[in-house]
């Protein structure tokens, strides 16, 4: 660890004023800051403690529902404005961590934390172009079972790893960004970024910004809506691979869908291919079917996730087939 | 900061001299790398080797020294690839553990047998991961040394330290009373017991070094990855003639471990031809070392699942082979058991588990989108036994203090020799006491083989027998009459405050008798048909060994090693980058052990045996066979679900899909 100042600010323009100096970082519940300053892998001059902001507030607000930034995962897992309205939303924080870290982390931090590939956070010495601009990706021919299969790059193929992401990515979640020169609002899909040639960039987040609240709109599909989680052990473990899933289904057609998948991307991925397939359409395990083969036609497997182009459509065909009332 | 210590500074130290086994014995020094003396040259070894040390005032200043310490490298080509260096594959054994055996003519048997399974299985590297990390906290004053060390081998260590450093062992106090987990992980001495012991002599103040999460990924051990070839022949009835059990796993340059898989082999199943070989590749990569049931639980997967392939091959059901090849006596030797009651362990784990409902055919029970599958498999481990000594003491007040270096790693010494001292003394638990981890106490060996019960066990029992005499002597009475309710007035009868006597416990020199502890599990599983994610529903173990001497502790050892079998059937490897030459998942998020909703219902059987040949107290260790075979029976739940073989462990997803 390097030596670092530590400052708590109780207002979000001191927050700013604070987290805008130069090698300055926000810290929320710090289940994922903490770790990777342990790893060296971040090295701030300053943590500006933002837990004291009056941010934790879920409610509702005209047309859908307002989570502030530092709402912890828990309290918004069990809100019922977001288990009755959100279902998928609930069910990925709750297939998230583990109960002691759900109830320290935050939604803000949750949607900033970093990826899990190894050699960008316990690997130190090795190549990692998200850590070390421009020195190589180990990952590409080295351990890769966990990385993603799409929106990769010869830079980089690590995975993002948040659950929740992935559900506000499907149920069109927008972010409430401030600044010193106001607030700007971002759609979670555009909000994280794919690697590209330079992976070290992961979010439209300009150095200073505060993530002040998550925005998620009413919807038919967002109330009948879900998130599966596939991964070794039962609980306590990042994606291998995941969906969520609204349908809003009516006269036995498919009104509105909307689809984004996890543990196969360097972004929460939002499969708007597979949306494309079912908008429209009477559902059927065929239609689920092509659906998935749609959405993973750009798949771009490495020597050890190649199982994850198969897996993630028989998820996605899964979490479709139980939201139609098992179909299939 | 106080000091950085490297090769380029660091005291000269002596080799100790080893002893062969690595059991750490009364009088062998125990260094785990015995080839390496930390910082007596700049070589590097492998990836993740303790190079330099610290020393500084607080943790945070010394964590940051050390990442301003600057290393200049001079690289050369490592070997880190077992696949591809396996041509170098050689015999690394022991006189006392070699490494082939053989009996009668195994490949000609096997060439004309009329049923035949050949196959290759693998097993991956694995960590022991002890939640309490290996730490110490020493102190000299002058030539004397205190040594607070997380260890299951304290005299061993002190041994070590007292050869490597000049000082007497007597001027070295080692004490390990509180071990939060071991496993096999804290059997030998470390490079960082001697690299904390050097800064403490160096900087002249007490030093506490401690391990971190991530180091111990690299530096204190783990089980090596194996490639085993298990070719069974056997007549049309299933029974065996032939057992072939041969193949390599990863060791290195500074440590002779290597993983001895083909040890069940030996003993588990009968036939009139068998032999086995394990072999060491060689590579640049962190040492290996005994991991809880070392060699028998890659072994016995490797094993059993083979027996399952042979019992779909002879169309038989798996738990009619295994009685079809019992071994009534020990195969390789020909000796008798001390006692063996495996046949039981089948019978009533069988009958609990509802072995008899299950349809053969695989892929043939189903529940909902769940494949259901139901597989067996047998344990066994071997009972050692070694030296150790007691003392017991009692008071006039009636209170008796039991003492023996021993070790306590959570899995119950001090209750269970405080249950056994209370028993033999035929007086109430309450008024015993034991203090153990501590080598001013009496000697005794490391506390791994599942030989603490039976080693420690036989010396405070002979200790408290002992005691029971001398005071019956008092008065010139039987010990047998004596009415333990007079012993504190036959003490102030003679005007004695206390008395108190040594018991040295010693294995006879030759065994007559083969001694082992055995078992069998009955596992199902359920895996989805879509998603072939395996989760294991229930397991039916049953174990027999000897006396169980308190049926909570044993209770409580049997759950934990078939918990550990869920994990290395289903979870556990640590992954290798082989071009870096480093492990990758080197912590708890990634490194996958059981979390609860792995675990469903476990049952554990204890049957009784009473073994008079074993030890004076009947008992055989229990440790570690209730994890030998939990994979193997995983396994072939799995083909009895799906029609899948899975040869290589872990059985995750992709291996099913
Ligand atoms: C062992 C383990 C297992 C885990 N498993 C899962 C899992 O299965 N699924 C999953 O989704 N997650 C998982 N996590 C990750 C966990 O959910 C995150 O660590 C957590 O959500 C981060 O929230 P925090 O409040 O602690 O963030 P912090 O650690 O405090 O901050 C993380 C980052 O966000 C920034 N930040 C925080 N708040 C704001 C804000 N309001 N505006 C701008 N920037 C901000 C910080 O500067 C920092 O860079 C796991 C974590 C651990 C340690
Ligand atoms: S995948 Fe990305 S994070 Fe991982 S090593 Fe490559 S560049 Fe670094």
């Amino acid at each position: 660890m390097n030596p670092f100042d530590y400052v708590r600010v109780e207002s979000a323009t001191a927050a700013i004023t604070s987290g805008s100096r130069a090698g300055a970082k926000f810290i929320a519940g710090g289940t994922n800051l903490v770790d990777l300053m342990k790893c060296d892998v971040e090295r701030p001059l300053h943590v500006v403690d933002i837990n004291a902001l009056p941010l934790a507030a879920i409610e509702r607000v005209s047309g859908g529902i307002r989570i502030d930034a530092l709402a912890k995962m828990s309290d918004v897992a069990s809100h019922p404005l977001v288990t009755r309205d959100f279902p998928a939303i609930s069910q990925a924080l709750l297939a998230s961590a583990s109960p002691q870290l759900r109830n320290a982390a935050s939604i803000g931090g949750n949607l900033m934390q970093r990826t899990r590939c190894p050699y960008f956070r316990e690997l130190t010495f090795a190549p990692c172009n998200k850590r070390e601009p421009g020195s190589g990706c180990s990952a590409i021919d080295g351990e890769n079972r966990t990385h993603a299969i799409l929106g990769t790059s010869d830079a980089c193929i690590a995975t993002h790893p948040s659950d929740l992401a992935v559900a506000v990515a499907a149920l069109d979640g927008v972010l409430t960004i401030r600044s010193a020169n106001g607030e700007r609002k971002v759609a979670a899909t555009d909000f994280h970024l794919i690697p590209g040639r330079t992976p070290h960039l992961e979010h439209d987040l300009r150095h200073g910004e505060l993530i002040t609240s998550l925005f998620l709109p009413d919807a038919a599909h967002a109330q009948h809506s879900a998130y599966l989680k596939i991964r070794d052990r039962a609980a306590y473990e990042f994606a291998l691979t995941a969906a969520a899933a609204g349908l809003d289904i009516s006269g036995g057609i498919i009104r509105s869908a909307r689809v984004a998948l996890g543990g196969v991307g360097t972004k929460p991925w939002r499969a708007r291919a597979a949306e494309g397939v079912l908008s429209g359409q009477r559902p059927s395990a065929e239609l689920f079917r092509a659906a998935a083969d749609a959405e993973l036609q750009a798949a771009k497997p490495h020597e050890q996730n190649k199982f994850k182009v198969e897996l993630v459509k028989r998820t996605l065909v899964r979490a479709l087939t139980d939201l139609a009332g098992g179909v299939a | 900061m106080l000091a950085v210590l490297s090769h380029v500074n660091a005291p000269k130290l002596q080799k100790p001299q080893r002893t062969q086994g690595g059991g750490g014995g009364e009088a062998s020094s125990n260094l785990a790398e015995t080839n390496y003396i930390p910082f007596s040259d700049g070589t590097i070894h492998y990836l993740g080797q303790h190079i330099a040390v610290v020393v500084a005032d607080t943790l945070e200043h010394a964590v940051r020294g050390a990442a301003l310490v600057r290393v200049t490298y001079d690289p050369k080509p490592a070997k880190t690839s077992l696949d591809e260096h396996r041509a170098s594959a050689k015999e690394k054994g022991t006189q006392q553990s070699p490494a082939s055996f053989a009996k009668g003519d195994a490949d000609a048997a096997f060439a004309s047998a009329p049923l035949k399974v050949d196959q290759i299985y693998r097993t991956p590297y694995e960590h022991h991961n002890p939640m309490e990390a290996h730490g110490l906290i020493a102190s000299w004053e002058g030539d004397y040394l205190t040594l607070y060390d997380s260890s299951q081998n304290i005299f061993s260590v002190r041994r070590t330290i007292s050869q490597m450093f000049g000082v007497p062992p007597e001027n070295i106090h080692v004490l390990s009373q509180y071990i939060g987990g071991a496993f096999g992980s804290k059997g030998s001495v470390w490079p960082h017991v001697v690299i904390g012991v050097m800064a403490a002599r160096e900087v002249k103040r007490p030093v506490k070094l401690m391990v971190t999460r991530k180091q111990l990924f690299f530096t204190n051990g783990h089980r090596p990855a194996t490639e085993q070839r298990v070719a069974l022949g056997a007549n049309a009835d299933g029974k065996l003639v032939s057992i072939i059990h041969e193949g390599f796993g990863q060791s290195n340059n500074v440590c002779t471990f290597v993983e001895a898989f083909t040890a069940s082999t030996k003993v588990i199943y009968d036939s009139p031809n068998m032999r086995g070989v394990h072999r060491g590749v060689d590579l640049d990569l962190p040492s290996g070392t005994y991991m809880r049931a070392p060699g028998d639980s890659t072994g016995m997967f490797a094993l059993d699942s083979a027996m399952d392939e042979l019992a779909y091959t002879a169309k038989i059901d798996p738990l009619q082979l295994r009685l079809i090849n019992h071994a009534d006596r020990d195969p390789l030797t020909g000796k008798e058991w001390s006692s063996k009651s495996l046949k039981e362990c089948y019978a009533q784990a069988a009958e609990r588990f509802g072995w008899s409902r299950r349809t053969p055919e695989p892929r043939s029970m189903r529940d909902g989108r769940d494949l259901i599958g139901c597989g067996m498999a047998s344990a066994n481990r071997p009972s050692h036994r070694a030296p150790a000594s007691a003392r017991a003491l009692m008071r006039s007040d009636g209170t008796v203090l039991i003492r023996s270096g021993s070790h306590d790693m959570g899995m119950g010494t001090l209750t269970v020799m405080t249950q056994l001292a209370a028993e033999t003394l035929d007086v109430p638990i309450e008024r015993v006491r034991m203090e153990l981890g501590d080598t001013n106490l009496p000697q005794t060996p490391i506390a791994a083989g599942s030989m603490t019960a039976a080693s420690v066990g036989s010396a405070v029992f002979g200790a408290a027998t002992e005691l029971r005499k001398k005071i019956a002597a008092l008065d010139g009475v039987d010990p047998a009459t004596l009415d333990p309710a007079t012993y504190t007035a036959v003490l102030r009868r003679h005007y004695l405050n206390e008395i108190e006597v040594q018991f040295n416990a010693k294995p006879p020199e030759e065994d007559p008798y083969s001694s082992h502890a055995f078992g069998a599990h009955f596992v199902e599983v359920a895996v989805d048909a879509d998603i072939p994610v395996v989760r294991v529903r229930r397991v039916v173990s049953a174990f027999a060994g000897g006396r169980i001497l308190n049926a909570k502790t044993a209770r409580s050892q049997g759950l934990g090693g078939i918990v550990w079998g869920i994990g290395m059937a289903l979870l556990e490897q640590t992954h290798l980058d082989t071009k870096l030459g480093s492990f990758t998942n080197v912590n708890f998020g990634e490194y996958l052990v059981p979390v609860n909703p792995d675990i469903r219902q476990l049952e554990v059987i204890l049957v009784e045996e009473n073994d008079p040949h074993v030890n004076p107290i009947g008992v055989k260790g229990i440790g570690e066979v209730s994890m030998v075979g939990v994979a193997g029976a995983i396994a072939n739940a799995v083909f009895h679900a799906t029609g899948k073989r899975v040869r290589e462990l872990p059985i995750t997803v992709e291996k099913l899909l």
